[in-house]
């Protein structure tokens, strides 16, 4: 039952991580982008290294060690990601980087830089 | 095929992705910023490579290259900024 649960969060981790990255490269402004790197990475990284730990922890339940490797990068991470993001956005809007307010075309890029 | 190699293959097409937007990007701050996000999922890669190959010392690799990426992400902000890294 446990087995089941580490792969789906396994899946879904991996889900979350790939569609950030996709937002990141369809989406049409700098400022729009910041949203999927911020949110799904954070995300996928909290569900990819959680289901890892669960497995880890089925498959032999002395390894203690690893397990708390495990729970030190995801803190890490969940610190760090949301700091990064917010430090990008901030020197860009420090540096005159305008929000793009006009119309995308077919392709969703914008039109008007 | 198990489940493991499938997230990886996922982590790699994302990480793919997040280097298009980093050749492409317009402004700086998109490279930045993509190069932020492939620094993540390749601490994800390092864990899940760990846990298939069964090697433990990926995870040692993995946290210093959690903490060399921000670290990486804030110098590089400070020189766009500034100019100087000082």
């Amino acid at each position: 039952m446990l087995n089941y649960l580490a792969d789906g969060l396994l899946l879904l981790g991996g889900f979350f991580a790939f569609s950030g990255s996709l937002g990141i490269l369809r989406f049409p402004d700098f400022f729009s982008r910041l949203h999927p790197a911020g949110t799904s990475d954070t995300l996928g990284q909290l569900l990819i290294l959680g289901g890892l730990s669960l497995r880890v922890l089925l498959d032999s339940p002395d390894a203690g060690l690893s397990v708390g490797k495990l729970i030190a990068i995801s803190l890490l991470l969940f610190i760090t990601t949301p700091a990064s993001t917010h430090a990008i956005s901030r020197v860009a809007h420090l540096a005159g980087l305008k929000p793009w307010t006009g119309e995308a075309n077919n392709d969703g890029e914008a039109t008007d830089e | 095929m198990n489940v493991e190699l499938i997230t990886a293959l996922l982590v790699i097409g994302g990480a793919f992705l997040a280097l298009i937007r980093a050749v492409k990007g317009p402004t700086t701050y998109d490279r930045v910023l993509a190069v932020n996000v492939f620094g993540t999922k390749t601490v994800l890669l390092l864990a899940l490579l760990g846990y298939i190959g069964d090697r433990t010392g990926f995870l040692d690799i993995a946290v210093l290259y959690a903490l060399i990426n921000f670290l990486a992400t804030i110098a590089l902000l400070r020189f766009v900024e500034t100019r100087r890294l000082t």
